[in-house]
Formats: structure tokens, sequence, C-alpha cells
């Protein structure tokens, strides 16, 4: 198949089939030089309409985090009319509704989840969406009609939290490039295929179920034409230049966005794609760098306006309003060349033309042979904004290939090629508490899980411990998974990913996707039971409620073995016992140690721990060890955490590192050289990712008390980076106290 | 054989070259006014380690250290228990670790000129440059370290000097002349940092029970710093 606008693209394999990876590595251009070539200064339109987006974003914050809600409509693909920030001067269009930063309503998920949020801004849901879904089965209904009571008490007792039973699961990628290489209609001749084929022999449960999802993937394939057609736009074949071709996969995502509300949004891994049009472009005389940087900000300011209409309860999770439009940027191929272009520095660069800023979240694969110029411009953006992570694109490449992207924070799939089912996070630290219960929350008063004797050592015996917990964890393993197959059966039925998933494979494998919250707690826990006295303190029906500890205790975080080793034996432990249960579709059982802001909720709802952890203290995010335990500096910190083994966690294993500049060397040249050496030195050691903060303490102390004068301070939490003024106090309070690397 | 050591630092960003594991050492003969480890200023308490187990946890930041990193030892003084780092080094170099030494230099004897035989770099603190504030606010004798850097000269050891810079007591530009005046005389000084004085171990002696005495004395200014420097700087 030829097409004129593919003309001086090489390569011949992407023409027949859909393989965008194929097209990619024919076509590509390196770029190793250094980052002389950017303006970091924006043109004029540029500036004028970012003045614009900053002013929306002022007048959002003043109006309590909410600008504007469409009470009326139905989110989804041409139920708004176009909307824009200043016609005239945007070279990207398109928005989620028809006004910039106003949110749709998206009852999909569940119908309670919608109308509490529209509250919580003191708006209501209009009688139109209300009656449009008096009828209807959201995943929320479907969900709760088929939850077990056990799962309910499991919920109840935050034993189990943050699952997406009443809001869209997200962490599926759609391969928004697609829609720019092939055009529309392409993409809908391959799904009429693929549909065709089927039924032919064996047409059952799962071949009837997928011939429905195609038809409706089909359906919106449809809608996404209809929708660019809004904006005066024709995507039923291949982009034509790079404008074009930016322009197409942003209305691919516009549409997975306005479709669905999932947690996470991810974009995927479109730089490098992009470069290739920039590059014809260049080549032909029709754009400058001046011009491809424009292209680039524009798109960026549009991702920036990205927002979904969430609740309270949700927010307590996932703090900061966050959408993880994770963009991942860099990378090796599998042939030796580097995948870093000159675009992957222009989206890195945007970050100066308009300013740091937490979306997109920018995630740049580290890899040993990364070229220097990359690694030390990546080093200075951190240094200068905060606003990048890092992950070991030397561990996941040789497991997903070199066109993986990273949906929300850490976690890795082929792009159109994979995706989650998405489950949040058990917590780890509570389960404990509750084995040495026998069976009881006593936070909550709720009996749950085997039911036997309290322990009743006055100090805890580390065998006998173990042998109860080893109990609960395979009850929750089996409890977790069969949860989490009631969330995904219901989400598939009533709030299938239509668009996103036309932007897959037909044939698509799925990962499950497990968490656990507390880890460090856990292990410093048990290894206070090891390593020194662990009194029980007991309310006055005998349950055990705190905890007195007598004598030290190797903690995690020091780079030492003895407690280390235990980390890392309870994420095996607990992925093996997971994989015991089967999953719904056959997904991969998969584990992540990330949190979001969600520890300092997991925290509340936990009681006094072993390891001297105050009853409703935050847990420390992700992986990381707990705040202000680490005694030999930061690379001890950083080596505990690259002892857990990223193939039982294939999900991600989150880590955030601050530090003051001045520990990172005396001027910005010894700082941005010491920051490549430490990621260079942690990735070495296979670790699997991390978030970098430069700043001081006082930074956030000030901008705590005086928000107005850091609108945009960026810091990165746990996988993903938020506007510091948009967390909660509480949120604010728990990353103040955090540990900070300094000079000693 | 054993020595006493007060803590390690695992990312050591700013004492010598690149990343560094730093090793602080316990004890310390000097009393300076300025001192901001006091918790490592007695020979008495910390913890044993050999040499041996030492590198092997400089080893495990082995990958950090890029081609410019090692380790260095601090303190506290390490030259004050000389057999001792000298084994450090000895084993840091076996394995091929930069090894950076961080000192007063307020004594040689033949122990320390062994230990500076597998030193690649040296941090030298020449806290004043006369001879009566030297005695005054450290109590020893400014001859011995210049005696040190003579040593350090034959020997042709790089050597970066530092001096943290306080408020009434060195803060003036004839201190800096004179600053220049020495290290004109030897070609192995590669750089030489003005520190400025900070408060940050106060809370140290506050843990400690015992005064500070430089708990009045003010932080200089960058401005300030601004100016010694270009002092410095200029030929």
């Amino acid at each position: 198949m030829e097409h004129k606008n593919w003309s001086g693209f090489k390569g011949s394999a992407w023409k027949d089939i859909i393989d965008v990876r194929d097209f990619i590595q024919n076509n590509y251009k390196e770029y190793k030089g250094d980052n002389t070539f950017l303006d970091t200064t924006p043109t004029k339109r540029t500036a004028h309409l970012m003045a614009k987006v900053n002013e929306l974003f002022k007048e959002e914050r003043a109006r309590g985090g909410v600008l504007d809600i469409d009470t009326d409509t139905v989110s989804s693909l041409t139920t708004y009319a176009p909307g824009y920030i200043d016609k005239e001067n945007e070279l990207i269009v398109g928005l989620q509704t028809d006004a910039p930063l106003k949110r749709g309503v998206n009852p999909f998920g569940g119908m309670r989840m919608a109308r509490q949020a529209c509250e919580a801004y003191g708006y209501k849901v209009g009688d139109k969406i209300e009656n449009e879904f008096r009828y209807r089965t959201t995943h929320n209904d479907g969900v709760f009609r088929a939850y077990t009571e056990e799962m309910r008490l499991a919920r109840r007792s935050h034993v189990i939290t943050g699952l997406p039973d009443a809001y869209g699961r997200g962490r599926i990628i759609g391969d928004y490039r697609r829609v720019a290489l092939y055009g529309i209609d392409r993409l809908i001749e391959e799904k009429e295929k693929d549909k065709a084929a089927l039924g032919i022999t064996e047409f059952k449960t799962d071949q009837i179920r997928l011939d429905e999802e195609l038809f409706r993937q089909i359906k919106f394939l449809k809608l996404m034409k209809e929708m660019a057609e809004m904006y005066g736009y024709d995507i039923s074949g291949p982009a034509a230049n790079a404008k074009e071709a930016i322009q197409w996969t942003y209305f691919a995502y516009l549409a997975a966005i306005k479709e669905q509300n999932g947690a996470a949004m991810s974009l995927g891994r479109v730089s490098t794609f992009f470069d290739i049009y920039i590059e014809r472009d260049i080549e032909n005389g029709t754009l400058d760098e001046k011009g491809a940087q424009e292209l680039m900000d524009d798109f960026v300011m549009k991702l920036r306006l990205a927002r979904h209409l969430r609740t309270p309860e949700y927010n307590e999770l996932f703090g900061g309003d966050p959408m993880w439009i994770t963009e991942a940027v860099g990378g090796m191929g599998e042939d030796g060349r580097t995948l870093v272009t000159k675009n992957s520095f222009r989206v890195l660069n945007t970050l100066y033309t308009l300013g740091s800023s937490p979306e997109p979240n920018l995630t740049v694969l580290w890899s040993n042979s990364l070229p220097d110029s990359f690694k030390r411009f990546c080093a200075k953006v951190s240094c200068d904004t905060d606003s990048i992570q890092y992950e070991n694109d030397d561990i996941m490449r040789p497991i997903y290939g070199d066109d993986y992207a990273i949906a929300c924070c850490v976690s890795a799939m082929r792009v159109g090629k994979q995706m989650q089912f998405f489950g949040a996070r058990c917590n780890l630290a509570k389960l404990l508490l509750i084995a040495i219960n026998g069976g009881y929350d006593t936070t909550t008063g709720i009996h749950i899980g085997p039911q036997m004797k309290v322990m009743q050592d006055e100090i805890l015996n580390m065998a006998d411990v173990m042998v109860r917990f080893d109990i609960y964890i395979r009850w929750l393993a089996q409890l977790y998974v069969n949860t989490m197959n009631v969330i995904h059966y219901m989400h598939d039925k009533y709030a299938y990913e239509k668009s996103q998933m036309a932007l897959h494979d037909t044939d698509v494998h799925r990962f499950m996707a497990f968490g656990i919250a507390g880890l460090s707690v856990v292990a410093d826990s048990l290894s206070a039971i090891r390593y020194a006295d662990v009194h029980t303190i007991r309310d006055e029906n005998g349950y055990i409620v705190d905890f007195n500890t007598v004598g030290s205790f190797p903690k995690f975080g020091n780079d030492d073995d003895r407690v280390d080793s235990i980390a890392k034996e309870l994420s095996h432990k607990f992925i093996t016992e997971l994989r015991r249960t089967p999953t719904y579709r056959n997904a991969e059982h998969t584990l992540s140690l990330l949190t979001i802001t969600s520890n300092v909720m997991y925290g509340k709802n936990t009681a006094a721990t072993p390891d001297g952890r105050k009853a409703g203290e935050p847990f420390a995010p992700g992986a990381n060890p707990m705040h202000n335990r680490e005694e030999n500096g930061a690379l001890a910190s950083l080596n505990s955490v690259a002892k857990l083994n990223y193939n039982d966690c294939r999900d991600g294993i989150s880590n955030t590192f601050s530090i003051v500049p001045e520990a990172l060397g005396k001027e910005e040249g010894e700082r941005v050289d010491n920051l490549v050496t430490i990621l260079d030195g942690y990735f070495a050691k296979k670790a699997h990712h991390i978030n970098v903060n430069v700043l001081n303490r006082e930074t956030l102390i000030d901008a705590y008390n005086n928000p107005e004068a850091y609108p945009n301070l960026t810091i990165r939490v746990s996988g993903y980076a938020v506007n510091f003024h948009k967390l909660s106090r509480e949120h604010q309070r728990e990353v103040i106290s955090r540990t900070f690397h300094e000079v000693v | 054989m054993t020595g006493r050591i007060s803590s390690f630092q695992s990312l050591g960003a700013v004492d010598g070259p690149g990343i560094r594991f730093v090793v602080f050492f316990k004890g310390c003969p000097l009393n300076c006014l300025c001192c901001h480890n006091p918790e490592t200023k007695a020979f008495e308490g910390g913890e044993q380690y050999t040499a041996e187990e030492i590198v092997e946890k400089a080893l495990r930041y082995k990958e950090y250290f890029g081609n410019k990193g090692g380790i260095t030892l601090s303190g506290g003084e390490p030259i004050a228990q000389p057999e001792f780092a000298c084994e450090i080094f000895k084993l840091a170099k076996e394995k091929g670790i930069h090894t950076c030494l961080d000192t007063s230099g307020y004594t040689l004897n033949e122990d320390i000129k062994e230990l500076l035989e597998y030193t690649d770099l040296v941090l030298l603190d020449i806290k004043y440059t006369n001879t009566e504030d030297y005695r005054k606010n450290v109590g020893a004798e400014l001859s011995e370290v210049l005696r040190f850097l003579d040593y350090l000269k034959s020997k042709k050891i790089s050597t970066w000097i530092r001096q943290v810079i306080i408020p009434t007591l060195n803060d003036n530009e004839d201190n800096i002349l004179k600053l220049k005046e020495i290290i004109k005389k030897y070609p192995n000084i590669e750089k030489t940092e003005l520190l400025p004085f900070k408060k940050l171990c106060q809370t140290k002696y506050d843990n400690l029970r015992i005064e500070f005495p430089l708990k009045d004395t003010p932080e200089p200014s960058s401005e300030r710093m601004k100016e010694l420097n270009s002092i410095m700087e200029k030929s």
C-alpha cells in the first residue's frame, strides 16, 4: 500500500500492516548533539497564548480548583461544540469541552461519583443527564451487584483501597500515533478485517465479546473522524506534515479523554515519532526550528489543559488533580542506536518555553548508553524544574522491546500491543496487624479474614508472626485477585474503552496490576520483631493496639541486607501468592510498589506498627524508606530500593528522591555532572524508577505559608509531579516532613 | 586492624571531585572554634570497623563514582589514626577507587607519610593564614601545616586548599592575599575553595549539650563571599 503523504518515508512492512515501530525504526534520525540548538524563550505567539492559559489557571485556583462544569452534557467525542483558547493563534486545536478548563461530566464509571463531584464544587448534575442514566447500568452498579460480602469488608476496612470501582480504570495507552500515520479509514479497514475473521471456528464467550468490542471500536473510530470534522479537519487519511501529525495524534488522545475519565490517561511515546515528520518538513523547507518548537509548545499547552472531574475522596488518594499524561522520552533501540532525537530535547524544552509544570508527566527512559549530552540536559532540567522522572530502559527494553511506554507512573507496556487492568493497592501494614490480631482490624472494628486467637505473646516472636502473616497473605492475595476480576469484568461490560482499544492490536496482551502500600513499614516492623524486643500493648478486649519497641533494629534505607532482604522477600512472596489465583481474561499478574499520594490515607487508616510508626502517621510513598530513618545518606537509601527485584514488581517500583541543591554540588555544572553519575549508578544497580527533586525544604515551607507566591512550584511525588499548591494541606505537610538529603 | 568511625555519608558531593563515599573518623586533637562536626571530636565512642569493612562499604557505591568520584576520609581528623587510614587507602587503591584525604595537616610523621603514598588527592584546610590566629582559634601551629604542604609538594600530591570564611575572624582581604601568597609557591595545588561558615551544626551542639563557640557569629553574606572569591581569582 502507498499514500502520497508517505513520500520520502522508508521501509515497507509498516505500510502493509499496522506497525508504528517499524515506521520509526526505518525513518528516525538519532541525535547525539547538545541542547544549544534550542531556544528557551517562547515566540511572541506562544507567550501570548501561554499568558492566556496562565490566566485561566489563576482563575481556576481562585474558584477552588474547578473553573466550570458543563452539567448538562455527557462527556463523549462529539457531544461538545469545538472549544478554543484563542482560535486565530492556536496551531494545534481541540479541547475536552467547548471551553478551556470547563470540565465535563462522565457518569459511565458511576452516577453517584458524578453527582458528588459536581456537588463538591457547588454544581448539580443536570436533569438531562440524570434522566439519561436513570435506566442505565454503570460500571459502579455492575461491580456492586457482584461484590461478595468479604470484598465489601475488605474495602470498608481499607485493607484494599483505591480500587477503580467507581471511576474509569485508566492505565490504558492507545497508540495515538496510528491515526497520524495511517488515518482513520485504514484503521477501520483493519479492524473490519479482524472482525470478519471471528466466528469462523470457535465462537464462544471470548470471541463473541471480542466481536462486540470490535463493533464498538469501529463505531468510535468513526466518531473520532466526526470530532475532527467539527474542528475543520479531515483525519480519514494519513497526516501530510508535522503539524498534521501532531494534530491527528492529539485528536486521538483527545477522543480518549473525552470518552474516559480513567485515573491515568497516559500519552505514550510520541516525541521521536513526531521528529520524523519535523525532520521531513525541515528538509523540504516548510518548517524551521522555531516553528518546530512552537508546534511542540502548542501541543504541550493543550495537554496541560486536560482535566477530569473528581470527588474529594478521589483527591485524597490521588492529590493534585493529576491526569498522568505520561510521555516516555529517550531510551535506546534494540539495534543499539539511541531513540533520542532533537524532538526529545524539544519536549523537555517546553519546561522552559512554557515554564515548569507537572503535566505532561515527562518520563525519561534512562540507559547507560544514552548520549552524554542528553543525560546532561535531562539533569539540568531536573535541577531547574523538578519536573521529570527517570526509569530504567536497560531493564525494561529486554522485556518490552524498544517501543514501550509508561502508563501512569511506572507501568511499562508495549504501545498498542499490551494493556493493563489497574488494581490500586492493598495495605500490607494493616494486613500484618490483622494477622497479629487474628482477623480483626482495630481501626474499624471489622472482623475479616481467617478467624483465630489474638497472638498471646508479651514480646512478639518472628517465627510465630511469620507463620500467621503467611496465612493472611495467602488469604488476601486470593481475595484481591477475585475482587479485581469483578471490577474488570464489569468495566469491560459497562465502560469499555472504545477509542483506546481501537488503537490497539485486536489481539492484545493484558496485565493485571496489583499493588502494595506500606512495604517499608512492614519491612521495618518485621526487622523490629526480629532484632529488637517488640512488647505488645493491648486494649481492654485483649486486642493488640500498640507496641513498645525496645532496642535498635536495622531499618530499610540504610543499605543493610538484614532488613532489605525482608522487603525483597515480601514482594516476592506477595506476587507468588497472587499468581495462584487465575485472572479475568487470563491477564498476566504484575505487582507495583507505588502509592501515588495515597500513602497519607493508608497511614491515616492504620493503627500503630511495631517499627515505631504511630497510629495514623503516613506511610512512606511507593517503595521509599520511611521518613528520616536513613542514617547513611542518600545513596545508601537508593541502594536499599535498588535491591527490590523488578522481576517481582513488573508494574514498577517507585522511589522519590529529594535533595537540597548544595548537597548535590557547589555549582550548577557540578550538580548536573553529579546527578548524571547518581542516575547512572542507581540504574546500573538495576533499580527501576526515580523521581528527582532538587530543592530546599525552606522553599516548601514558604510555599506552604504563602501559596499565592508559588503558583508554578512543581514537585515530584510518587511517580508523578504536582503543583505544590494543588495538594491538600495534609499532603503538603507530609511532603515537607520527608527526608531531604542535606550537606553534612 | 580496626579504627573508630563516627559515621558514613554515602552521597558526598562536596568533599572532593564527583560523588564520594565519605568516612567520618572519630577523634580530632584540634580545637577549632568553627568545628561543624563536634560529635566527632572525642576519640572515644563511635563504632569500631576494620579497614576491610570500610572498603567493602565503599564498594557498594562504586557504580555511582563515575570517572571522578571515590572515597573521602574526613572526620574528625583522619591523620590522627594514620595506620588505619593507610590500610583503608591501600585496599581502596587495590580496588581501583580514587582516594581523597580531608585533613588539617596539623602534623606529619612516618605513618602519615606512608598514608600519603596511597592518597590521590588531599583536601587541605588552611584555617588561618597567620600564626597567632591559628594558635588562638585552632590550638595548633600553622608552621606544621605548611610543613605538611611542603611534603605534599615534594611528593607531587594533588591538593585542594580549603578555607572556611568566618566573619570577624578571617573574612578580610589581608587573609585572602596571604592565602594567595602561600598558594603561589605550590604547583601541586589544583584548586582553592573558600567555604562560607555555616551554622547548621548548632543543633549538633545542642544535642551534645555543649556551647557552640561561634553561636553569635553571623554567616558571611553571599556578596561578601563573591568579593573574597574575586580577590582570590584576581591574578
